[in-house]
């Protein structure tokens, strides 16, 4: 065993039929460090940890934990001995109080101690210095504060190893930094922390040393100083990565007509989702972004524009003709495309094949009575994951079933399929892997460059700055500012959003 | 890599086949009919040394015509209900993700208006102005029938309460109205034409509900085909939010598909008080629903919406009647009969589960990927 490690996994082999997940994958997490298991969706981070927490069966390898061979069989198991794993996903009760959730299952005997069980928690709480009361109602507290309980529970369970999936992707930008510090705390106190995340800045922010996964097999464990940004990303994806500066927006203002009437423009538009009233407008061949941190009314601007959610005032003009959208079919047929913020919740239809979530929009748009023909589908459903390079068993796999990166460009077929005028996309990229974000925005310019409007929305400010000619910054509801050419930069847009209106 | 994919994929072509067999949703209620049919048959050449379970004759019926009779024309008859209320289930299942529970009490209502119409009018008047009041009865019934299913269905789709709860007030209430509506009379039509719709009509050897339910399901056939019911209350059904980004109203389709099992159930009542020409208002079609949402479930559709098989659906029907006919012959008194199917049923379900079915399939992808790492294994040595 290597010296201080905590966790040894060798050899680790998991087959499914026709695919080999994980072949022959070594990891080590040592005493009182952060290990970031980087990998493209596909590269059997997931699997990886599935299998160390006992929800696959392994079919090769070993795993050893403070010296001792385990056989981990369920995740009960896992937690038995001290495996503690907290998911992108609350999966705590929201309906139950803080304190209650911290202590759900473990209380020994019928009777419960609800004061020593409150005042426990209270302490752990205060110890771990998360601001919440242990009498509050879970779902009442913000993601960041349910997602640190879940860690104090696991934390409070003695856990020798602690595996965080993607806690952040719904966190904001203060948010992160309280689970950073509650990680950094953990660590000193000699938990080793695997963190799973997409987010390259915050690997080198927070670990210590970096695993990288491709194609299921180990492609290398290196310390965090001695592997650079750029050459991460060219480990994770097995070439020479094609640098993000290919993408660039020059000579996009040029192209934009401002003397012709704009696509999309709204007036005063007022939703019923804490918004202020807004005015905006789009062009031809434009791309633009709205911005803001969590929670800044701009995924609710862009839910306002398509009529996701109720809009009770305002007009709006689509290539200078007055209609009205009130509804998401008003939107699609007048040419707008939405995906949403939430893939899970709003974007996909889980059990439909592939196909039918591809034609769902334009099929709904076609008309109740006028279904496609199968042929039809199955020629629009191959076109589309010929032309995104969607990874998929077959047009009729259930998209649940792919990873997150490719439901999310099953997504993006359907609204492309629609044939839209104006396309907004709220963070297409969240959660996927750095290749199939490249691929995006790529996309997104594209787009633009055939003359469609495109709406892009991301929380990572460069990838907003790679795509959009023109942002919008929004705070507390409001529309703040507008940046565009040379003030599209990290530091001005950090300090519009910040309030420095100069 | 490329001879180890080879094997693998070889091993995975041969027991694909079984394996895709099995999963298939129409093999639970197929392989139920094939068990009832090898038992009846066994029954049959041990009880009796005989096949004359499935003998079907063609003999006088009480009323002089020449008709075609034996069990399996009994199943195939009286499961008619069955299957109707198994195609509109199967809808408001896919959509609401729940089931309607008041089918029956429903009936009773659907079945009393048609009497309420048809009372009025003596036996003597012409085939022609008979078959008028029978329409006009039936349509009468179709609309009140579907505005109680409009009812079901607006508590569910904009009062967003539980299909089982919001059903349950028609289900405490539907044979109270269904007795208002005929003064709580005990009416019988003496018109014998009356029961041609749940009996024979003369020249005709099959019984006339077998008729009906095959026009209603290819009517339901067709439109699945040609409408996107199916694409919408699946969609509805397993995402009701993304649904309505993409411009489909979940309310209007959990609406409709209450109203369509309304329809449905307009046809049973027509059926029902047809049989015997008369109604019990409190027992007409009694417990009829349980046995709806057991034909859907032994379909193998999962019971919290979305996608959905409506031949299985339509099979479980009749597997469930089938199961019903071979208890009486098996002379289990009919007080009794209840529990036997239950065990029966139990049984089936389970098999039907998610839970067993995930079990065959990871047995399968196990045994797959031991295969597959041996493979690797000996590749590598």
């Amino acid at each position: 065993m290597i010296e201080g490690a905590v966790l040894e996994m060798r050899g680790i082999c998991k087959y499914f039929p026709g695919v080999r997940a994980l072949e022959k994958v070594d990891f080590t997490l040592r005493e009182g460090e952060i290990h970031a298991l980087m990998g493209e969706n596909g590269a059997g981070k997931s699997t990886l940890i599935k299998v160390l927490t006992g929800v696959y069966p392994m079919d090769g390898g070993e795993v050893m934990l403070s010296d001792h061979f385990v056989h981990i069989r369920s995740p009960q198991d896992a937690q038995n001995v001290g495996i503690a794993t907290v998911y992108q996903e609350i999966t705590l009760c929201p309906n139950l109080t803080v304190a209650e959730n911290m202590y759900i299952g473990r209380t020994k005997g019928v009777l419960t101690d609800w004061r020593m069980m409150n005042s426990s928690a209270g302490r752990l709480l205060e110890e771990l210095g998360i601001p919440v009361s242990p009498k509050e109602q879970l779902g009442n507290c913000s993601i960041a504060v349910q997602q640190m309980v879940a860690i104090a529970r696991a934390v409070d369970m003695d856990c020798k190893v602690l595996i965080l999936d993607e806690p952040t992707s719904s966190l904001d930008e203060q948010e992160v930094q309280k689970l950073f510090n509650l990680m950094r705390d953990l660590k000193k106190k000699g938990v080793g922390i695997i963190f799973v995340t997409h987010f390259l800045e915050q690997v080198y922010e927070v670990c210590d040393r970096i695993t990288v996964l491709r194609d299921g097999k180990l492609v290398g464990e290196y310390v965090i100083e001695d592997l650079p940004r750029v050459q991460l990303v060219s480990k994770m994806l097995g070439k020479d990565f094609d640098d993000m500066a290919d993408i660039k927006t020059e000579g996009d203002a040029d192209r934009i007509d401002l003397s012709e009437l704009p696509v999309y423009q709204a007036n005063n538009l007022t939703g019923t989702t804490g918004i202020k009233p807004f005015d905006f407008e789009i062009h031809a061949g434009e791309v633009n972004g709205f911005t803001g941190l969590l929670g800044s009314g701009r995924s609710e601007s862009v839910r306002a524009i398509f009529g996701a959610d109720r809009v009770v005032g305002g007009t709006v003009k689509m290539h200078g003709k007055t209609v009205k959208i009130r509804k998401p079919l008003d939107a699609m047929k007048h040419g707008i495309s939405y995906l949403p913020e939430d893939r899970k919740l709003d974007g996909i239809v889980g059990d439909l094949s592939v196909r039918d979530n591809i034609i769902l929009a334009l099929q709904v748009m076609k008309g109740f009575f006028r279904p496609f023909s199968r042929a039809q589908a199955e020629r629009f459903a191959d076109y589309y994951i010929k032309l995104l390079n969607i990874k998929t068993a077959s047009q009729d796999t259930p998209i649940k079933s792919l990873s997150g990166g490719n439901q999310q460009k099953v997504i993006l077929a359907r609204w492309l399929l629609a044939d839209p005028v104006y396309l907004i996309l709220d963070e297409p990229t969240r959660g996927i892997d750095v290749g199939t974000k490249v691929e995006i925005q790529k996309l997104v310019l594209k787009l633009a460059a055939e003359g469609k409007s495109v709406t892009f929305i991301s929380s990572e400010i460069d990838e907003m700055i790679r795509t959009c000619s023109r942002l919008i910054v929004m705070r507390d509801g409001k529309v703040v500012g507008e940046l565009k050419g040379d003030d599209l930069n990290q530091n001005k847009i950090m300090a519009t959003i910040a309030g420095g209106e100069s | 890599m490329s001879t180890n994919e080879k094997a693998i994929s070889s091993s995975n072509s041969v027991k694909s086949f079984f394996a895709k067999i099995v999963r298939n949703q129409l093999f639970i209620p197929i392989a139920a009919l094939l068990l009832l049919i090898i038992f009846n048959f066994a029954a049959d050449i041990i009880l009796h040394a005989d096949t004359s379970f499935f003998k079907i004759v063609l003999e006088p019926s009480s009323t002089g015509n020449m008709v075609l009779s034996g069990n399996l024309i009994t199943i195939i008859d009286n499961a008619s209900e069955l299957a109707l209320l198994a195609i509109g289930m199967t809808l408001v299942t896919s959509a609401s993700g729940g089931q309607d529970i008041s089918v029956g009490a429903t009936i009773a209502i659907a079945g009393s208006t048609i009497l309420r119409i048809v009372k009025g009018y003596s036996p003597d008047i012409s085939g022609a102005k008979f078959a008028a009041v029978i329409i006009g009865a039936f349509l009468l019934s179709v609309i009140v029938s579907a505005l109680f299913g409009a009812f079901n269905g607006a508590l569910v789709a904009y009062f967003k309460i539980q299909p089982m709860v919001a059903t349950l007030i028609l289900f405490t209430a539907g044979r109270s109205i269904a007795a208002w509506i005929n003064n709580n009379d005990n009416i019988s039509i003496n018109d014998t034409r009356f029961g041609y719709f749940g009996n024979f009509i003369p020249g005709i050897p099959v019984p006339t509900p077998v008729f009906i339910t095959i026009i209603c399901i290819i009517v339901i056939a067709l439109v699945l085909k040609f409408t996107n019911l199916r694409l919408y209350s699946q969609a509805v059904g397993i995402n009701a939010s993304s649904s309505r980004l993409n411009g489909i109203n979940p309310k209007t389709i959990k609406l409709l598909s209450f109203i369509i099992l309304g329809i449905c159930v307009a046809v049973c009542g027509l059926i029902k008080v047809s049989r015997t020409s008369s109604i019990t208002y409190a027992v007409i079609a009694n417990n009829i629903e349980m046995d709806a949402i057991l034909a859907v479930a032994l379909g193998g559709n999962n019971l919290g919406g979305g996608k959905f098989n409506m031949t299985a659906s339509v099979l479980g029907a009749y597997v469930i009647q089938f199961l019903t006919t071979t208890l009486f012959r098996m002379k289990v008194s009919s007080s009794a009969i209840s529990a036997y199917k239950a065990i029966v049923v139990i049984l089936l379900i389970i098999m039907s589960s998610p839970f067993i079915r995930k079990w065959l399939a990871d047995r399968k992808n196990r045994r797959l990927a031991a295969k597959a790492g041996s493979n690797v294994r000996k590749e590598v040595a």
